[in-house]
């Protein structure tokens, strides 16, 4: 029995097809984001695809846009202080020391060192609590849910030591301009240099199950690579520089806060890709213990805020509650704000995501007439155009998490 | 390569233009607006200056002039220096300066910033955009005539707002922050109450 009825080569088929272009080949365009689980947070990306690459990317931001800049124009300095808590959000103490340093830089006010070994180690927790914060959600990102739950697990102790230290485990607001809020509970150095011991073999841990790991390496080498270049001339800073090969870190080549007292090392990638990027990340937590442990090993006694400065830092509570001319200070310090000179000052911090600045402009008073924040993930986030043309679109899920970056403060 | 210490002695030798700006901390220098390109190509290939920090814009209130000033913050990742370029720009009602994006492109993104929030063009900007407000918003918050509580805008998607009837209202300013303006001595002026730009016991919430 005869059969005619042909198998159509299916092949051949496509082939002809494609040549004939048949296929609908236009560019498609894809909005990722802002609600998009690897955007972190609202981020949109639109996209421009041919078939899985990446030809265009466009970033729009400013969906958490709250205007800081013209709230703290029309705010004192010290009523400031709780909304440099919700830029970088996952390192809100090292934004609160950053802010008070450039106030203290524009009234040339000098912290005593007690004060300034406070800030260096919660700033250095508040590092290590972020970088978990993105590892972990980097993790997650590229298909390994474990890291994460280690990550939390730690971040978890830095809170109980944030909160019994601040008062709050998350918008912690404790610098004041002239000092710190409250000074160190009894015992907390002790309990933060323990949680350091406990902390450098989960964080072995924690790496060991990135580091070699064939899947997280196959997600990462050479991915997003950023030349030391491109790096500079987009104005990236903290880790993500860093990670291109430049060895510049604020706490090394411009020392504030008594920095340059520590013995820590600046990890530098080679090839400036993701995983250069998240391997500097790792490293940076182990200086951070590094740093960490020499402050409370000397840390110092004293005072803990600006005594001589009285017309900036509030006089504690018992004698204002007591003493006139201290109630008269007080009354003075939260109508009018702590009093500065007319000038203008530029202070950038070494933050976890890089070169947190803060340009005041002063004309006298308690108010500043311009305050512009120049937040490290606005400027690392505009080199996306650039890093995400012709990679694959589970690669910018990659790229994005390697950059590390908070929308809080790159929206303002 | 000079060493940047003296960076604004041999940049005033080299461009007479250049004149001294007051600074609390890094060095600083006004440059015309016209040769803000010059001047900065010059910081970046000779002096190494080579990282564009920031820029950003200051307005100095209506009705004085110069009223904006744009400002540049340069750092060298060789020296470690950080230098200060102010410009300000030639006219109040429209200003403009040049664009740096052809020298540094992590301009592009702060340009966009500083043109969304004061209004100032960007003369050879390759796509100059809003950036944080929405494209089509009608004002710049951050100039000083731009109340703190916002201005009631219509929102930008016609279809979202006719089905809805949603805008953008100008915020509750009740409990706000106690403030006293520099150069403000009248406290009961500074009250909260007294600075809300919105509804209060006084006035009635806007529907």
């Amino acid at each position: 029995m005869a059969t005619d009825f042909a198998f159509p080569d299916t092949g051949a088929k496509s082939a002809a097809a494609v040549a004939a272009q048949e296929f609908q080949t236009e560019k498609m365009s894809l909005s990722m984001g802002p609600s998009h689980p690897s955007t972190h947070g609202v981020l949109r990306i639109q996209l421009e695809l041919d078939g899985e690459i990446v030809t265009k990317a466009d970033p729009v931001v400013g969906y958490l846009h709250r205007g800081d800049e013209k709230i703290a124009e029309n705010m004192t300095y010290n009523q400031f202080v709780p909304y440099t808590d919700r830029l970088d959000y996952l390192a809100p103490l090292a934004n609160n020391m950053a802010y008070a340093i450039a106030v203290e830089r524009l009234a040339k006010l000098e912290v005593p060192a007690r004060c300034q070994a406070i800030r260096v180690i919660t700033a250095e927790m508040a590092r290590i609590s972020a970088h978990l914060l993105g590892l972990g959600a980097y993790g997650i990102d590229v298909g390994a849910w474990t890291v994460f739950l280690y990550a939390f697990t730690e971040r978890e102790k830095l809170y109980k030591l944030f909160e019994e230290l601040t008062g709050a485990r998350f918008t912690t607001s404790y610098t004041r301009i002239g000092g710190v809020a409250r000074d160190v509970p009894e015992g907390w150095t002790d309990r933060a240099d323990a949680f350091c011991d406990q902390f450098l073999p989960i964080l072995e841990q924690i790496l060991n199950l990135l580091t070699r790991n064939k899947i997280f390496m196959d997600r990462t080498v050479d991915v997003g690579v950023i030349s030391r270049e491109d790096a500079i001339a987009y104005g990236l800073t903290g880790p993500n520089l860093r990670g291109s090969g430049v060895p510049l870190d604020l706490r090394k080549d411009k020392p504030y806060s008594g920095y340059e007292q520590y013995e820590f090392d600046v990890p530098v990638g080679a090839k400036g890709d993701c995983y250069d990027r998240y391997l500097v990340r790792g490293e940076e937590m182990r200086q951070s213990v590094r740093i960490i442990k020499q402050a409370i090993a000397k840390f110092p006694g004293g005072p803990w805020y600006a005594t001589d400065a009285k017309k900036i830092f509030a006089p504690p509570k018992d004698k204002i509650l007591t003493s006139m001319e201290e109630l008269i200070q007080n009354f003075m310090l939260v109508t009018e704000g702590p009093q500065m000179p007319a000038g203008e000052v530029y202070f950038e911090a070494e933050n976890p995501k890089g070169a947190l600045g803060f340009y005041v402009v002063s004309k006298g008073g308690g108010v500043p007439w311009r305050l512009k924040i120049r937040a490290p993930s606005f400027c690392n986030l505009s080199i996306l155009p650039k890093v995400c043309v012709g990679a694959m679109v589970s690669d910018v899920v990659s790229i994005l998490g390697s950059l590390d970056f908070v929308m809080g403060e790159c929206d303002r | 390569m000079s060493a940047p210490a003296d960076a604004t002695t041999a940049l005033k030798a080299r461009f007479p233009q250049v004149t001294d700006r007051a600074s609390l901390d890094h060095p600083a220098v006004n440059v015309p607006a016209a040769d803000l390109p010059v001047v900065l190509q010059y910081l970046r290939d000779e002096v190494a200056f080579d990282l564009l920090a920031d820029v950003t814009a200051i307005d100095w209130a209506e009705g004085v002039s110069p009223r904006f000033t744009a400002v540049y913050h340069l750092f060298s990742t060789v020296s470690h220096a950080y230098l200060r370029v102010a410009a300000n720009c030639v006219s109040d009602e429209a200003p403009e300066v040049p664009s740096v994006t052809a020298l540094w492109p992590g301009a592009n993104w702060h340009e966009r910033e500083v043109y969304d929030m004061f209004g100032i063009k960007f003369a050879g900007h390759p796509d100059l955009r809003r950036i944080l407000m929405w494209d089509g918003y009608p004002h710049f918050p951050l100039r000083k005539e731009f109340p703190l509580a916002g201005i009631e805008t219509p929102l930008p998607d016609p279809d979202i707002v006719a089905e809805t009837g949603a805008k953008a209202i100008a915020a509750p300013m009740m409990g706000g922050p106690f403030v006293a303006a520099p150069g403000e001595i009248n406290l009961t002026e500074a009250e909260p109450r007294a600075k809300d730009e919105s509804w209060s016991e006084r006035k009635e919430k806007p529907e």
